[in-house]
């Protein structure tokens, strides 16, 4: 008998396992592989949404990258945004991760607090900042002219506008921070305890100990923030629409007005792909050269905090 | 003194994340003309609870949010039931090419949404789900890269003993995945509702594009209509995005243990 059941139970899961995750391997299929490939086919195409279509070749790409300052402008914007929001995200994350890390009284609530604002991402966050950038009965100017500072024209101000959506952008960090708050919680409290110890002072325990131990944790959110950087477009769309001067008209932006706006499939397509070799690339230099800085702890941590 | 320094830091700082929320609340409440006074009144003087009704009714926001509700019930159960059948398949089996397709599914995660924003646009055009709900709901059945993941974990952690127990007493596959591991998983399915349901709830991109009819509007993009037009109506508006805020909140609420227990309870190493 147990002889029978071994070999029907051997025999069997040839098919069950692929039944159990059949549902991801048709969405990736149909919903991802399908598309992405259909999309590479349509950026050789002159592809409008109604009428001939006509093979091109590399057309798309050679127009976009030779005669089209729009092309530039945009994608300048986005590299713009993400070079300043990518540190200010990551550096806040930390701040706040870190001070949540002492051992005062209360620190659920505090969590909750910073955390709250990322539960509502999209047109709510954008109506809250909103209200609070305008220029004549702003919370924000009213708060800089306490001060004594006569607050700019957040959204209405070319020379502004940018910081006015990175600010909006970076109340959401409550994930970000989460994740390094677990990692700052996985340190052994042994390793500063030695380090008190031999006297290590403590901006050094911070340089020597959290920082490499929190490491593995800075190159998830780096790269995670990256992407999301790149495909800002929800909170451009609806607080700024691009302008003043096309100074927050984001590089998503551009590939959706060409596909929904100015119909040119083939075109916004040929941009999606620009964007995702862009997006490969810088997320391939950070793994490569991650290795000089992130220290991974191996072998060397046991069962402890699993 | 660091204590203090601190807890000066916290105060300070937790002030200025939840002072926007209360700046739009106290909006909602204000009438017109206090809205437009310098400097702000930061206490209405009496609360217009009116307002909340009143800017209701300023667009079939009743059809909205029956749109909404249908699209985050469906697309929850939906990504619940399938992404945690697709992590049972592979925490619990053994089959040729297991751990590439794995691999495969992580790196799934860095795909830009842009990327595929067009093509899927055409594909559901060619199915005829434009301007139908089914775009929001339908892909959720078929699990998600991110879930999948956290729920595989959720499975790792049940001991092998217990599977071998229940295949003595006779129970296939299926019965094992569904009477003993989908109750040990609940405070996994519990996290992946959540931020499913927040992420339906708040999507904006997704019914901007295929959605095109009023009357299959869902409530962001009700709320988005508000700042199309020449008078903006900043009353109308606080007071929706404080409505529009609140299911998210609430459910916050209920399941934050979870959250936080999820990310602080476990090291996510690597």
């Amino acid at each position: 008998m147990s002889d029978a059941r071994r070999i029907s139970s051997r025999r069997r899961p040839c098919l069950v396992p692929w039944l159990f995750i059949s549902p991801w391997i048709l969405g990736f299929l149909f919903f991802t592989l399908g598309p992405m490939i259909f999309s590479l086919v349509m950026s050789l195409h002159d592809w409008p949404v109604v009428g001939e279509r006509r093979f091109v070749g590399f057309d798309n790409y050679r127009v976009m990258l030779t005669q089209d300052p729009k092309f530039w402008q945009s994608l300048g914007v986005t590299v713009k945004f993400a070079a300043i929001f990518v540190p200010l995200n990551i550096l806040l994350s930390f701040l706040l991760a870190v001070l949540l890390n002492v051992k005062v009284r209360g620190t659920a609530l505090f969590r909750t607090a910073f955390y709250l604002p990322s539960i509502i991402s999209g047109v709510a966050l954008v109506m809250i900042w909103k209200w609070i950038y305008s220029k004549d009965y702003g919370l924000l100017n009213y708060g800089l002219s306490l001060l004594g500072v006569d607050g700019p024209n957040w959204l209405g101000d070319p020379n502004w506008s940018i910081l006015a959506i990175i600010i909006a952008s970076l109340w959401g960090l409550g994930g970000t921070m989460l994740i390094l708050l677990a990692g700052l919680q996985s340190i052994p409290k042994e390793l500063y305890e030695a380090a008190r110890i031999s006297g290590v002072p403590a901006w050094a325990q911070t340089v020597y100990i959290t920082i490499p131990m929190l490491s593995p944790m800075l190159l998830f959110t780096f790269i995670t923030s990256l992407i999301s950087a790149f495909q800002q477009l929800t909170i451009a769309l609806l607080l700024t629409k691009g302008g003043p001067l096309n100074s927050t008209y984001f590089f998503a932006m551009y590939i959706y007005d060409n596909a929904f706006k100015f119909h040119d499939m083939g075109y916004a397509a040929a941009m999606s792909w620009v964007m995702f070799l862009i997006i490969l690339t810088l997320s391939m230099i950070v793994l490569k050269y991650s290795a000089a800085w992130v220290h991974y702890e191996g072998e060397v941590k046991g069962g402890g905090n699993g | 003194m660091v204590r203090t320094l601190t807890y000066g830091a916290l105060i300070f700082l937790s002030a200025l994340f939840v002072a926007p929320f209360l700046w739009t609340l106290l909006t909602a409440v204000k009438t017109e003309a206090e809205l437009v006074t310098w400097p702000p009144v930061f206490w209405p003087e009496d609360w217009r609870w009116a307002n909340f009704p009143e800017s209701w009714a300023k667009q079939p926001f009743g059809t909205y949010l029956w749109n909404s509700t249908t699209v985050v019930v469906l697309s929850t159960i939906g990504q619940v039931f399938s992404s945690s059948l697709v992590a049972f398949g592979f925490a619990r089996f053994r089959f040729p090419g297991r751990d590439p397709i794995f691999v495969l599914l992580l790196a799934t995660m860095m795909i830009p949404w842009d990327v595929k924003m067009i093509p899927l646009y055409m594909e559901f055009n060619l199915l005829g789900w434009i301007n139908t709900l089914k775009p929001l709901i339908i892909p959720a059945w078929f699990g998600e890269a991110f879930f999948i993941f956290l729920l595989r974990q959720y499975i790792m952690t049940v001991p092998m003993e217990i599977d071998e127990a229940a295949r003595m007493d006779g129970a296939n596959a299926w019965q094992l995945y569904w009477r003993i591991h989908l109750p040990l998983m609940v405070p996994g399915l519990v996290l992946v509702g959540t931020f499913h349901f927040m992420n339906a709830w708040n999507d904006y991109l997704g019914p901007l594009i295929y959605l095109n009819d009023q009357t299959k509007y869902t409530l962001p993009l009700g709320l988005g209509l508000f700042q199309g037009r020449h008078d903006v109506d900043n009353i109308a508006i606080a007071a929706i995005t404080v409505i529009l805020c609140l299911p998210p909140l609430v459910l916050f609420f209920f399941v934050q243990r979870y959250i936080m227990d999820n990310a602080l309870g476990s090291s996510v190493k690597g």
